[in-house]
């Protein structure tokens, strides 16, 4: 029998024994939660990875509404299943047991943690703030009960330590907040010797809203718009998994019709991005003439949402318990006739591609993210396909109508910008015939249900693959059924990270053009 | 090369006219518009961009108004890099705390005159996001704002002509 064979479920009760008590609270119930005493809380990690297990996120609680301090959560994914695990943490001893030296990927989480709820991983190799700049009171953590999200946080004198590389002919090159391009800030910091990029130092955080503060202020229906806004380019996506979580949360179900019609959506905003994505790179790799050409394929589909759903880029249209429009027969065929064109366009231009050689000699080779290290960092979505990992959500984790129409999941192996490319050309082909299945089968009914708001301490996690990759949202109801937390993973908070590993070794006027191929959210990330 | 040169030729020209119907929903502040302002737009005009806490939708569609349907630059509409000739800043975003000194840097960087142009709803009031912690009430508590282009996120029509209005022009 091979050694991951057992689930990750048998293999933390086998190791951790009476220790990993389950709770129940959690839902859908197909995700279990185990509570384990802070002092296993590493050793549970450490289990889990040697059953494969990858860490898709790990977030602190305030849990003092409930007479608690706080709670710390990791949930791991190995093939279809999903597991949380929690540990308690006193209030006045707010440390707990890091996870870095088991998984890479906790090192922002861990830092975002400590920054904004105030939680020490003891362990951590890395103390400075995330997300939290230099000029904040050291003391304001926005996440717990006691902070006061409506006021203007003062500034205070502060410093940042970059990393420094030293030695001979090595020179620093710093980039941002502000950039040249109509794009989102963040500030790069390279450490170069000649043109060869040694370190590339990222920092986040310049667009932080503090929005998962203001969920806590919002009334469930209402969080909807504001998940819609986590990462705009995301839109559906978000919304998506915020009302899922919801859903879960409160015990209901969004009528088939709906969660058909929010997977078309979703299809839809994974083509214009791509497309647009497509176009980009291109345009870096300096082929502008595919910018162009791709602009006018995405401009025609916003037009498409404008007409028939009323906004260029369906903002709005998910909502709790269903969505907030429906899709005629003449909307159908109108869908129909865009994507045999679109798609005939495509095609041409992806033949253009490959036809241009400058284009493909600019594209094999750059950015690089080994295999080896995609899985190591946790990696999602397409940068993982990219790079060999058979990772997606709506296979993984499907919700109708993924179990019947079964997305192809294309990978490549090579890990460079061209593949990052191409498993972006084979999605939006394979989005198109989704896309035409969806319609094809649109089971007829309601097209929303009546969602009572989350019982008392009641949880919900949900999974959706947006165009970017898997996204994750876990909503805690507090005592009065309200909003206590809402958590969101953006692909973005895993991914930034590797774009700092891939790009070692490249030519630093190829940064743009790697970046691009990476394309994560800055809005996403900084939250 | 022949299919790049087919595919032009199958594309044609496909720029229309601002169709009558999108009109840009615009607040103009009391800000007064110099003379000597429209006399130097009147040639070309300069765009700085700062998102100062989009959720970068806007972004998308400020990106849209370059594509060939709305072709900002036969407005003679130009995106810069440098804050230093630049004409015009467009801001985007409720101003996060985090971006609020990057904001006020770069528009102190830009030569006079100048116009600043918000983005947006939530550059407008916060938004979706409110004013918190974290956030601004509006981009007029950081920079002196002469219109306020509204929508979540305005159509790239209505970012055209609302800039077009912006600087005395009719669209
Ligand atoms: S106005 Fe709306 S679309 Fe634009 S950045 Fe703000 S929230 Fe996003």
């Amino acid at each position: 029998m091979k050694k991951n064979a057992m689930s990750l479920r048998d293999a933390l009760i086998e190791a951790l024994g009476a220790d990993a008590a389950p709770n129940a609270g959690q839902y859908p119930a197909s995700v279990p939660l185990f509570e384990a005493p802070k002092a296993r809380f590493a050793e549970a990690a450490a289990v889990l990875k040697a059953r494969e297990a990858r860490l898709v996120a790990e977030w602190a609680t305030d849990e003092t509404p409930f007479g608690r301090g706080f709670g710390v959560w990791a949930l791991y994914n190995a093939g279809d299943e999903y597991l949380t695990v929690k540990c308690g943490v006193p209030y006045d001893a707010p440390e707990f047991p890091s996870l870095t030296k088991t998984y890479l990927g906790a090192w922002r989480f861990e830092r975002r943690m400590q920054s904004l709820m105030g939680v020490e991983p003891a362990g951590h190799p890395d103390t400075r703030p995330w997300i939290k700049h230099e000029d904040w009171p050291k003391d304001a953590f926005p996440l717990r009960k006691s902070f006061d999200g409506e006021t203007y946080l003062q500034r205070v004198e502060g410093d940042y330590r970059w990393v420094r590389a030293e030695g001979e002919g090595v020179y620093e090159i710093p980039v941002g907040p502000v950039h040249a391009g109509i794009i989102e800030p963040g500030h790069f910091r390279f450490q170069a010797v000649g043109e060869d990029i040694i370190n590339l130092e990222e920092r986040l955080g310049y667009v932080h809203k503090g929005i998962e503060k203001r969920f806590e202020s919002l009334s469930w229906t209402d969080g909807a718009r504001l998940a819609g806004r986590v990462s705009g380019d995301t839109t559906v996506a978000h919304a998506m998994g915020y009302c899922q979580a919801l859903e879960a949360a409160a015990g209901c179900a969004a009528p088939p019709r709906a969660q058909w019609i929010r997977a078309l959506l979703l299809e839809r905003e994974r083509i214009a991005n791509h497309i647009g994505d497509i176009g980009a790179i291109s345009n870096d790799a300096a082929f502008t003439f595919l910018l162009y050409q791709t602009a006018i394929l995405r401009e025609r589909m916003l037009r498409t949402n404008k007409t028939l759903f009323g906004h260029r880029l369906t903002m709005d249209m998910v909502v709790p318990g269903g969505v907030a429009v429906d899709v005629s027969a003449g909307a159908a065929s109108a869908i129909q006739d865009e994507l045999a064109s679109v798609s005939g366009e495509f095609e041409r231009l992806v033949r253009i591609c490959e036809d241009n050689p400058s284009l493909e000699d600019r594209v094999y080779g750059a950015g690089t993210l080994s295999a080896a290290l995609a899985k190591e960092m946790g990696v999602v979505g397409l940068v993982a396909r990219a790079s060999g990992q058979n990772l997606d959500a709506r296979v993984q984790y499907p919700t109708p109508p993924y179990a019947d129409i079964i997305p192809a999941v294309p990978r490549l192996r090579s890990g460079d910008v061209h593949a990052r490319v191409w498993v972006r050309v084979e999605e939006v082909r394979d989005s198109i015939r989704i896309i035409r299945e969806i319609l094809r089968y649109l089971p007829s009914g309601p097209l929303v249900t009546g969602c009572p708001a989350p019982r008392p301490g009641a949880m919900g996690i949900s999974v959706v693959e947006g165009w970017r990759g898997e996204i994750i949202w876990w909503l805690q109801a507090g005592p009065k059924s309200e909003i206590n937390r809402a958590m969101a993973r953006d692909p973005s908070m895993v991914t930034w990270l590797a774009l700092e590993q891939a790009i070692k070794g490249n030519i630093v006027p190829d940064f743009p053009l790697c970046n691009k191929s990476f394309n994560q959210s800055y809005s996403g990330n900084d939250l | 090369m022949f299919r790049i040169l087919h595919q032009i030729f199958r594309t044609g020209i496909v720029t229309e006219p601002l169709a009558p119907g999108e009109e840009a929903r615009v607040t103009l502040t009391g800000r007064r518009l110099e003379e000597a302002i429209l006399r130097r737009f009147r040639q070309s005009l300069t765009i700085r961009l700062v998102d100062a806490g989009s959720c970068n939708a806007c972004e998308l569609e400020i990106q849209a108004v370059n594509n060939p349907f709305y072709d900002a630059e036969r407005f003679g509409i130009h995106f810069t890099a440098s804050p230093r000739f630049a004409d015009m800043l467009l801001v985007t975003g409720p101003v996060a705390r985090n971006m609020e000194v990057a904001l006020k840097r770069t528009y102190d960087a830009i030569s006079e005159p100048k116009l600043v142009v918000a983005i947006g709803d939530c550059a407008y009031d916060a938004g979706a996001f409110g004013p918190g912690y974290a956030t601004r009430r509006s981009v007029a508590d950081v920079v002196p704002v002469d219109a306020f282009i509204h929508g979540c996120p305005p159509a790239p029509s209505a970012i055209l002509a609302g800039i077009l209005k912006a600087v005395g022009r009719e669209g």
